[in-house]
């Protein structure tokens, strides 16, 4: 009987584990192990170099660059797309004019691909006669020149990382609020509970694994989501707004330095690692799953 | 008996379809990008099935593989993975990489007739300096640029400039920026005199700068580059100057991709930018204007740019030369005289621009035989051993002095530093 | 809440959402007028739909869109099968190795493919899938994070019913399918959401493995189209932007109500 639970068990997890197994364990191992040999350039075979790549890893200003600006957009949008969600997802749970253009307005960044509206980005940023300057413009200000300067491109990138998350993390939000049923502030309003003691004490702890999923989601974002900078800055000026990612994939794809990329790749694996690790401990704490 | 007859009967309509059939069909793949906007695309498209009209035996599929880069990309990936093209259009600058990954094969093998050398002889030399080292050629050129400055007329006007004269130097365009520079009641500039983009390639547009002053990015084998070097320096000086201390140029990075759209608002005055802008320009500025050499310093000079067709390893010798066959035919004067006009690159044979087609184009809008003129100054494109990285390396240090992190002087040594570090390998 | 309240509330989400649809606003002028309005907002511009015209001739965006469509349909239909299937493994069958191999997959919720695009790259080109639609799917169709939140939703079952359908014959596969499926809808809408949003929106990895129109998704095939040296044409690039979402935001704008609703009746818990 038990083994037959056993091997029940295994069939059911057996296709799944595979392909988790092929596309992410083997192919980390395998960047492991690439990341301490050579690049193979035309007849030139690569051979073992031990800790060479990390070496020049560690001084490689690029990486100590892009690794400072990755966790800047991370800090910079996680938290603030996720209470803009919250705050999204509580203005139009409530019935008022408008409300039905307003949830459409919020599910925009979900159906426009970044790659493409990216362009649109580009041309608010424009100097001159792009859309924030002309607004600029009505009030006297001087033109801006957001992407083109090293202090305001990677802020002006994750602008636009904001707007495409927290509109898409709103509608889990929303559906949560729905969830949670009114009774339970009405009670507290009756024992005389402000407005916002009731979000801080019933709403938000309630909301909790909703705050899980859309952090996870968010984290991930943070060091996957590069689309726009290939249309709006190319990672400059001088690696201003460059990613790990980004980097991964010009090492990687446009100079064809597969085993610096693969070392690159390394770093981002094992912070994402610690990461995943981090926030269940976290979260382990905060949300009662039953 | 019925069984001889059988086979018999099978072997004539054997032989039937044979004969039937042209010889073996062969099968091209051609990886082309477009970088210039329009039907680029659809003009490659016509031209292919025009040329297997008149070779049934050939079996050409263009694919339009993105900008330059992804097309660069999408080869060396294809050909990593052990299915490459027969033939691509990338970047000339891409020849060194090309080669050092092992994936390209010279045209010299294919140039045995008389009518063959007095084809490859017909290009013009200055963007065979791309596409040929070690005395082979590795490169055909098909769709060449070079930068060149237009301006607007009307703002020329507005600002007391003669209309007609653009800037002929470097102080004249500092000059002539100052008087066309505006700024509103609150202070703030509405016109700027003139836009050098800076986003994305920058190295392209100030070798410009760099050759007009005598000096050189790299030597002709890829292994050495001169960053540090007098010449180059000062032109950066040059280009950041034009922002800081003339303030007749948008400060920071200026981007490339809305360069045509600021000289249509009326942004900027003069914009320095590919030829192969030139039929854009041409559909869609709503004033007139004019198009002109790069302004000259030390001397005229300019950079070449743009693709040149590879033919690539691991083809069979059958495809070898229906591919060399089609390069020869798609580089002749009237077909090549049809690209230029759909896409605004510059014909890349003097032959092109006798045929009679071109000719009566170059009466009706004169403008396209600036590009053509200025070929005779124009150097070789920046092209080194791993290329992308050590051209990486001096856009990242032109992007540091222009946003003021870094002294010209200091970008730019550090940018030899780390580019001798990457070609000491090669040398 | 007072009526100076609900006014300040009202307009904070009028402004909010204002801000949210600008892009798509843009998009929709710049599409239906001609280029040399796009930074000239001019209210008496003329229309015209000769952008949408152009931009249909460069680009096959109806086989892109339908390349994406199939992608995003296939994923996530395969997705639900997989982890379905080991989301009840792990949440009610014991094993030896059930632990240690839950937490690697728990590894996978972070390490994304999308990561790993070097080796996952080599591994394609060794099965030869390199410029198939089967390869831009095949390293998401299993994936850690539906395991996981499928996981989360069955263990919630409570067991009785679990043993009840088991009494009445069912097998381990029947019950799945009668009791557990049933009951993870809303986990299953919340997952297939998020699926298809990274699907619709996935650029990098198609963008190293294909090569060709018959494999381009839609993102891919718009970013090789607005690509060029000679400057963005904001107009044409919208006209193409809209033409290919226009689907997805014409069926939102139908079923808005119907979508919300049903995704809010389901909740996440």
């Amino acid at each position: 009987m038990r083994k037959r639970e056993w091997i029940y068990g295994w069939l059911l997890i057996l296709p799944a584990l595979t392909l988790i197994f092929l596309f992410t364990h083997f192919p980390a191992v395998l960047t492991l192990l690439h990341s301490v040999f050579s690049t193979p350039r035309g007849r030139k075979a690569a051979h073992f170099v031990g800790p060479a790549n990390y070496e020049r890893m560690i001084h490689d200003p690029v990486f100590w660059k892009v690794l400072t600006n990755n966790l800047w957009y991370a800090l910079g949008t996680i938290p603030v797309a996720i209470a803009l969600a919250l705050l999204m997802a509580v203005l139009v749970n409530r019935p008022f004019p408008g409300r039905a253009l307003s949830r459409m307005a919020f599910f925009t960044p979900t159906i426009l691909p970044l790659i493409a509206v990216a362009n649109i980005w580009l041309f608010f940023y424009t100097p001159g006669f792009g859309l924030i300057d002309q607004i600029l413009g009505l009030f006297g200000q001087g033109q801006t020149n957001l992407l083109g300067d090293p202090a305001t491109a990677l802020p002006a990138l994750m602008v636009v990382a904001v707007w495409k998350e927290a509109g898409f993390f709103m509608i889990f939000y929303l559906a949560a609020l729905q969830a949670i049923p009114p009774q339970l502030a009405e009670a507290a309003r009756i024992e005389g509970a402000g407005r916002w003691t009731i979000f801080r004490r019933i709403t938000f702890p309630l909301l909790m694994p909703t705050t899980l999923f859309v952090s996870i989601n968010a984290v991930i974002n943070s060091f996957r989501l590069v689309d726009h900078i290939f249309i709006l800055t190319n990672g400059g000026p001088d690696n201003a707004s460059s990613l790990l990612l980004f980097y991964i994939y010009e090492t990687s794809f446009r100079y064809w330095d597969t085993a610096y990329g693969a070392t690159l790749t390394v770093v981002l694996l094992a912070l994402l690692c610690l990461l995943a690790i981090g926030q269940f401990f976290f979260f382990e704490r905060k949300v009662h799953y039953k | 008996m019925f069984d001889t007859l059988f086979k018999g009967a099978a072997t004539a309509a054997a032989l039937a379809l044979v004969t039937a059939l042209p010889a073996r069909a062969v099968d091209l793949q051609f990886y082309f990008p477009v970088a210039v906007g329009g039907g680029a695309a659809n003009t490659i498209e016509s031209l292919t099935d025009a040329y297997m009209k008149d070779h049934p035996d050939v079996k050409i599929d263009p694919i339009y593989a993105g900008s330059y880069q992804d097309t660069i990309t999408k080869v060396i990936t294809a050909a990593r993975g052990g299915n490459p093209p027969q033939i691509a259009v990338a970047l000339s600058v891409d020849m060194f990489t090309l080669l050092d990954d092992d994936l390209i094969l010279p045209f010299d093998d294919y140039v045995k007739t008389d009518a063959d050398k007095a084809w490859l002889d017909g290009f013009y030399p200055a963007f065979m300096e791309n596409s040929q080292v070690d005395g082979k050629t590795w490169g055909i050129p098909f769709q060449r640029s070079t930068p060149v400055l237009y301006w607007n007329k009307a703002a020329f006007k507005a600002a007391g400039l003669d209309p007609n004269t653009p800037p002929a130097t470097w102080q004249d365009m500092a000059a002539m920026g100052r008087k066309l520079t505006k700024t509103d009641a609150n202070g703030n500039v509405t016109q700027w005199g003139v836009r050098i983009p800076t986003s994305g390639f920058p190295y392209w547009l100030f070798q410009g700068l760099v050759a007009e002053n005598g000096g050189k990015l790299a030597n002709a084998e890829g292994t050495e580059t001169y960053f540090d070097s007098p010449e180059v320096i000062e032109a950066l000086h040059y280009l950041v100057d034009l922002s800081s201390k003339d303030k007749v140029m948008e400060p920071g990075i200026v981007d490339w991709g809305a360069t045509p759209k600021a000289f249509f608002e009326g942004h900027t005055a003069m914009m320095w930018t590919t030829t192969g802008n030139l039929t854009n320009v041409r559909k869609n500025a709503p004033f007139d204007f004019g198009v002109a050499m790069l302004p000259k310093h030390k001397m005229r000079g300019a950079p070449t740019g743009g693709g040149n067709f590879y033919l690539f390893k691991g083809s069979s010798p059958e495809q070898l030369s229906a591919a060399v066959d089609f390069i020869k035919w798609i580089t002749a004067p009237e077909q090549s005289a049809q690209w230029t006009m759909a896409t605004g690159y510059v014909a890349p044979r003097p032959a092109t621009w006798d045929t009679p087609t071109m000719k009566e184009y170059a009466q009706e809008f004169p403008p396209v035989l600036v590009a053509r003129d200025q070929l005779q100054y124009a150097t070789a494109e920046l092209s080194t051993h791993e290329n992308q990285r050590v051209t990486q390396i001096l856009n990242d240090a032109l992007a540091a002095a222009i946003t003021g992190q870094k002294t010209p002087e200091d970008a730019l040594k550090d940018a030899q530093q780390k580019a001798d570090a990457v070609l000491s390998a090669y040398r | 809440m007072s009526r100076f309240d609900r006014y300040l509330w009202n307009a904070g989400a009028g402004l909010l959402a204002l801000l949210w649809i600008l892009p798509l606003l843009y998009a929709v002028w710049t599409a239906f007028h001609p280029a040399a309005y796009e930074a000239d907002f001019t209210l008496t511009a003329p229309l015209t739909l000769e952008n949408f015209g152009k931009a249909w001739q460069a680009a096959p965006f109806g086989r892109y869109f339908l390349n994406t469509f199939i992608l995003v349909t296939g994923i996530t239909a395969a997705q639900f099968v997989l982890c379905t299937l080991a989301a009840y493994g792990f949440a009610r069958f014991r094993f030896p190795g059930r632990n240690i191999l839950f937490s690697l997959v728990l590894l996978q919720l972070m390490v994304m493919p999308d990561i790993l695009i070097v080796e996952n790259y080599k591994i394609i080109r060794a099965f030869h899938l390199v410029d198939t639609l089967f390869a831009v799917a095949l390293p998401y169709i299993a994936s850690g994070f539906g395991v996981f939140l499928i996981r989360q939703t069955f263990m919630t079952v409570p067991r009785e019913l679990d043993d009840a359908a088991r009494i009445e014959g069912a097998g381990p596969l029947l019950t799945l399918w009668r009791v557990y499926v049933p009951l993870a809808k809303p986990t299953y809408l919340a997952y297939g959401l998020v699926s298809v949003s990274y699907h619709w929106n996935n650029f990098l990895w198609p963008l190293i493995v294909t090569n060709s129109v018959e494999t381009r998704p839609v993102t891919v095939g718009l970013s090789v189209f607005a690509t060029t040296d000679s400057g963005v044409e904001w107009s044409v690039i919208n006209a193409a932007t809209l033409m290919t979402s226009a689907p997805l935001l014409i069926a939102f704008l139908l079923f808005q109500r119907q979508f919300v609703q049903s995704f809010m009746r389901a909740g996440i818990k």
